[in-house]
């Protein structure tokens, strides 16, 4: 007994040092953005901020284009997550709850489409929107990031929906219920989380989506967010407070997204990963 | 009784239960094809067409002359040739395909490491680091290599400090970046610290997954820790195994953020990654043919690397059934 709690102290403790570790570069960025600029550049790390100031965050929201770089990323990922959930949910039920021919093809395509690397689509991409004349706008980098999210969204959605029994359905089909009608009134809310859970996935996608933007946004007018954070380094260095104030602020949205859903995604995606 | 009982008394009589529109045969037969076809549509359109243009422009010389033609030259395999002739490309390869075994193995190795710790601290450390790894999980890729490019800043970073204070050696104003091994250490701590997260919960969702009764029966049959983890945890989780060191595989082998955000989008050559040097020579040389190429060599690798990892995710599905 006595070593068996020896153990579990043993492994408390290094669980701990990971935590520590794991975590400490989040705690540098936020409470970096947290101090006056003299304690930001010392030579000695200030462990915790004192006094505690927001002067960063004030300046990093004061940066030119900003708010409008805000805007311009909401207005891509909000478009990007309504249009292809919505894509997604349909070919996922296909998937899903039919048998038919090219089933097998579309899953490959889907999983397959995956594996290409997206920095290896920048160059043809960048050509043909050059071609277009739909170079730095908003539109070209939402319709790249459709094709981005749509098969992984399609993939996890599908498995929500694959695991909710078919017997439930044909148990209220049984009880006289249309084959939409059960589709609708038992499926359809047990797959609600999952269809929140995916949105949100489209959504920390597109949001963190670093290349194309770079690449295709060459105004600062039509920017997103993670192009924006460059602006805090200059010839002249980096204005650390502001880049972690920025940083921090950049992040937020996603932490609160990914935190409300992280375990349903994580239980999508092993389901069915482990038989076999 | 009421409908479900007259549902069943008809099941009973054999009669066939099927109601609503859905039941013509061809709409039926039809209506799959229908519900895949918007997707079908944006991931052939939008990934599928490029791919393709992809291969295309590999064959051609597209400089900027071509740029503003919106003409490009069929050079046949000319820039196949060029790359493979240039010995900056080969030893792009060579970095690439170390640093890619390097940070899928530590990554592989300390997720696993951190699920089997999971299955084994008490419940508050283990609701603690589950869910420190989330938030690390998280942070966005961009803010998470500024505050790495922070923490390692020669002058008043506090790795350097650390470094100092814990006798590794004097650090103090000492430049990652200026010795290539050093600096793409610092890219590697970033990608695997970042890729923890993810494989680990992977992991550890998997590990629950394990029959008790199997590792139980291990155990009484007198196996010791490694050898239950070795002989029955390992051989159940396979696939879960072989799908993350895929998925990896390719994200490591498609490093391109740290390298450029890290190094201020002024990278040298010494840290031309091969998405790195596809890109450079596309967008910086603006010779859109010869990056092609490189793109091109770059997705072969990994189509290769990965056809196993899409084999066995289409045999998983396949098995569970319609």
């Amino acid at each position: 007994m006595t070593r068996r709690l020896a153990a579990r102290t043993f492994f408390d403790t290094i669980g701990l040092l990971v935590f520590v570790v794991m975590l400490f570069p989040i705690y540098w960025m936020v409470t970096t953005a947290l101090k006056p600029g003299k304690e930001i550049l010392s030579l000695t790390p200030v462990w915790f901020p004192s006094p505690v100031t927001f002067e960063n965050f004030r300046d990093a929201m004061n940066l030119p284009y900003f708010w409008n770089d805000v805007i311009n990323s909401l207005i891509v990922v909000l478009s990007v997550v309504a249009i292809s959930i919505a894509l997604a949910f349909l070919a996922a039920v296909s998937v899903a709850r039919f048998g038919f021919r090219g089933r097998t093809a579309f899953i490959v395509m889907v999983i397959a489409v995956q594996m290409v690397p997206l920095n290896a689509l920048v160059i043809p991409v960048y050509l043909l929107l050059n071609q277009a004349g739909q170079v730095d706008s908003l539109l070209g980098v939402i319709v790249y990031y459709l094709a981005i999210v749509l098969p992984f969204m399609v993939w996890t959605l599908r498995g929500f929906i694959a695991n909710v029994p078919v017997d439930l359905e044909e148990a209220a089909m049984v009880d006289g219920a249309t084959r939409v009608g059960a589709f609708l009134r038992i499926v359809f809310p047990l797959v609600a989380p999952g269809l929140v859970a995916t949105a949100i996935y489209g959504f920390i996608q597109a949001w963190n989506e670093y290349i194309i933007a770079y690449v295709l946004l060459s105004s600062s007018s039509k920017q997103t967010l993670t192009i924006w954070l460059a602006s805090f380094t200059t010839q002249h260095g980096t204005d650390w407070g502001g880049l972690m104030a920025g940083a921090t602020l950049t992040s937020i949205p996603v932490v609160v997204f990914f935190l409300l859903v992280q375990r349903r995604v994580a239980g999508g995606l092993t389901a069915g990963a482990v038989k076999g | 009784m009421g409908v479900a009982g007259d549902a069943r008394a008809r099941v009973a009589t054999g009669e066939r239960i099927e109601a609503g529109p859905w039941r013509h045969i061809l709409a039926r037969r039809l209506l799959p094809y229908a519900l895949i076809a918007p997707a079908v549509v944006v991931i052939v359109g939008v990934l599928g067409y490029p791919l393709g243009m992809l291969l295309w422009l590999s064959t051609q010389r597209y400089g900027l002359r071509e740029l503003f033609q919106h003409q490009g030259q069929f050079v046949g395999l000319n820039n196949f040739a060029t790359i493979f002739a240039d010995p900056q490309f080969r030893y792009v390869v060579e970095v690439s395909v170390i640093f890619t075994i390097v940070n899928v193995g530590l990554s592989m190795l300390f997720a696993t490491g951190i699920a089997l710790l999971l299955e084994r601290v008490s419940r508050p450390i283990r609701v603690l680091l589950s869910a420190g790894l989330v938030l690390v999980w998280a942070t966005p890729v961009v803010p998470a290599i500024n505050l790495w490019q922070w923490m390692f800043d020669y002058e008043f970073g506090v790795v350097n400090w650390l470094l100092t204070r814990l006798g590794a050696g004097n650090y103090i104003h000492h430049n990652w970046f200026e010795n290539p091994i050093q600096g793409f250490t610092v890219i590697t701590v970033i990608v695997v610290w970042g890729a923890i997260p993810f494989l680990t919960l992977m992991l550890y969702a998997g590990l629950t997954q394990v029959p008790r009764e199997l590792v139980e029966a291990a155990e009484i049959d007198g196996a010791r820790q490694w050898q239950v983890f070795a002989l029955v945890t390992v051989p159940i989780l396979r696939p879960l195994f072989l799908i993350l060191f895929s998925l990896s595989t390719i994200w490591d082998f498609g490093v391109f953020n740290q390298v450029w955000v890290l190094l201020n989008q002024r990278p040298s050559k010494d840290y031309f990654l091969i998405s790195v040097y596809s890109f450079q020579e596309s967008f910086r040389v603006s010779q859109f043919g010869l990056g092609s190429a490189i793109a091109v060599v770059m997705v072969a690798i990994l189509v290769l690397v990965t056809f196993v990892y899409v084999r066995q995710t289409v045999r998983l599905t396949n098995e569970e059934a319609v």
